[in-house]
């Protein structure tokens, strides 16, 4: 029984080919939600998961229905608008957060006035806007995903000791070196690269959930950053697996199928998380001897 | 030999100076105290040395060292103690200098890194989360950060403001250690008496340099009566500055 519903969908390449993407995706996703959080982050995230819509409606109305057009021009508005609150929050006294809300807002205006002229039909907004229905995925857009997963995962490793320093220590990375921002740069631009790769799957409006949520239940079953990580992307996985089965079996979009389960999995880890859990706040244990 | 010398240096914020036309030299091997009412600039001072702060006139000449070679500790870091990390991979930091972004740590690096936590008291505390330790113990866990970093000079802002006098007291052998090896040290403090008691050399900083030299001639009570008066508030009406002017 329940192997037929889990063997089913696999007899669909299209199926199969969202499957594969969710392995890309959670991978890269994984560790960019947890940085995410411990940058305190998640909203600007959040928030850049919209921006990127100008960029995709360009690339929409210059080559169609393309995904390496859209692609390209998510990947520009992204890293234009990364690049430029950055800029101005360095040079003015203008906090981060700040500019990047103001150019989201911006963009997304942008986007939507864009959308709306190039004149996109009703049921391929919905696919912009949640994911596919019923997981169906073409072969582009799974190489797409693929190759952007990739460069994430390199680039991850690469910037990670920075990264980590800037964190929990920025004073100290500056004190000892003059190149302390490349860091910061890299992971937004890593961070666009997989909020593309968020949108392709499960779309604009709640790709962003398999990058913020996995990391939220990772930090209640872990004080370990290496375990918090291998955690997030083993939820991320598992959330977008099953989301991608019920939106099969539903034959409702994969966006929100994947943000209810990775839902359900962080109000289980709320309740009983060994790390913080509202269960063992409210039962502590007797206390220890030392 | 000196490893600092300032040129007519004036630092501080918005074109207010806080540091305002110092000059004088820093010998290697010194260990110095810098003394002064609050907001006389001694912090600004020394992220001026860091540079984390572009003077607004003049010049600090490092003598040809570079950012690894000095290690500063400031008087409020700015640790995120949330951050999911150990005692020991915050210690390790230190090695940047050796290391960089991309380094591999070896074998003689854990025992480096051993060392120093060994030194500040912290054996056995290696993989404690940073959020689980006190004001004392994160203060000696960035002391041994600065022992791993090995720098020629070492920065220290108020390293023992709200830490009890154990701990104040071990560090201060570790302060006396690196002026035995030969590193310079520059050390604000606002304790006198610990002052004349432990640092040949002493800068009484009251936005103007009011003395500077030994420690018996800087610290007498005229000096330190006429840093008082000296210290002023920012004034947003002020006049630019005429020796700017003339320079």
């Amino acid at each position: 029984m329940l192997s037929h519903y889990l063997l089913t969908p696999l007899a669909d390449i299209a199926v199969r080919r969202s499957l594969a993407a969710i392995v890309a995706l959670a991978l890269g996703a994984g560790p960019i939600g947890v940085f995410l959080m411990l940058r305190r982050m998640s909203l600007i995230g959040d928030a850049m998961s919209h921006a990127i819509l100008p960029g995709v409606a360009i690339g929409f109305l210059a080559a169609g229905l393309n995904v390496y057009a859209m692609t390209l021009g998510g990947l520009a508005a992204g890293l234009l608008i990364a690049v430029l609150a950055g800029m101005i929050s360095r040079a003015t006294s203008l906090q981060e957060d700040t500019s990047l809300a103001v150019f989201l807002l911006i963009s997304l205006a942008f986007g939507v006035v864009l959308v709306t002229l190039a004149g996109i039909d009703i049921e391929r907004l919905m696919t912009f806007l949640f994911g596919e229905t019923a997981a169906k995925m073409n072969a582009d857009k799974l190489l797409v995903i693929a190759v952007n997963a990739t460069i994430s995962l390199i680039a991850m490793a690469l910037i990670y000791r920075p990264l980590v320093i800037d964190c929990v220590d920025p004073g100290f990375l500056r004190s000892v070196s003059r190149k302390d921002g490349i860091a910061h740069l890299a992971f937004l631009a890593v961070l666009v690269l997989n909020l593309i790769n968020a949108f392709h799957a499960l779309g604009t409006l709640l790709g962003i959930g398999i990058i913020i949520i996995p990391a939220g239940i990772a930090r209640f079953w872990t004080r370990d950053i290496t375990i918090m990580i291998v955690l997030a992307t083993a939820m991320a996985l598992l959330s977008g697996v099953a989301g991608v089965l019920f939106a099969f079996h539903l034959a409702i979009p994969s966006g929100p199928a994947a943000t209810l389960i990775a839902g359900l999995l962080y109000a289980g880890s709320v309740l009983f998380g060994s790390n913080g859990g509202v269960v063992w706040r409210i039962i502590p244990g007797r206390h220890l001897e030392a | 030999m000196a490893v600092l010398r300032f040129h007519d240096l004036t630092l501080g914020y918005e074109r207010h100076p806080a540091v305002h036309h110092l000059n004088g030299v820093v010998d290697g091997g010194s260990l110095t105290a810098i003394v002064g009412p609050n907001g006389a600039g001694k912090s600004t001072l020394f992220k001026g040395i860091v540079g984390a702060l572009k003077p607004l006139s003049g010049a600090i000449d490092l003598q040809g060292l570079s950012a690894k070679d000095i290690a500063y500790l400031p008087q409020v870091a700015e640790i995120d103690r949330t951050f999911p990390i150990t005692l020991y991979d915050i210690v390790a930091m230190g090695l940047w200098h050796s290391r960089g972004a991309f380094g591999g740590i070896g074998g003689k690096d854990y025992w480096i890194i051993e060392q120093a936590i060994a030194a500040v008291g912290l054996s056995g505390f290696e993989q404690r989360a940073i959020g689980t330790l006190s004001g004392g113990q994160m203060q000696r866990m960035l002391f041994a950060r600065v022992l791993v970093q090995d720098a020629r000079v070492i920065v220290l802002d108020e390293p023992f403001t709200a830490i009890d006098a154990k701990t104040s007291a071990d560090l201060l052998d570790l302060v006396r250690r690196w002026h035995n090896e030969r590193r310079t040290v520059l050390v604000a403090l606002h304790d006198i008496e610990l002052v004349k008691a432990n640092f040949p050399n002493t800068l009484l900083l009251a936005r103007e340099p009011v003395a500077w030299g030994m420690t018996e001639n800087v610290l007498t009570a005229e000096n330190l009566a006429k840093a008082r008066r000296m210290c002023e508030a920012f004034d947003d009406s002020a006049e630019a500055c005429a020796l700017a002017q003339t320079a």
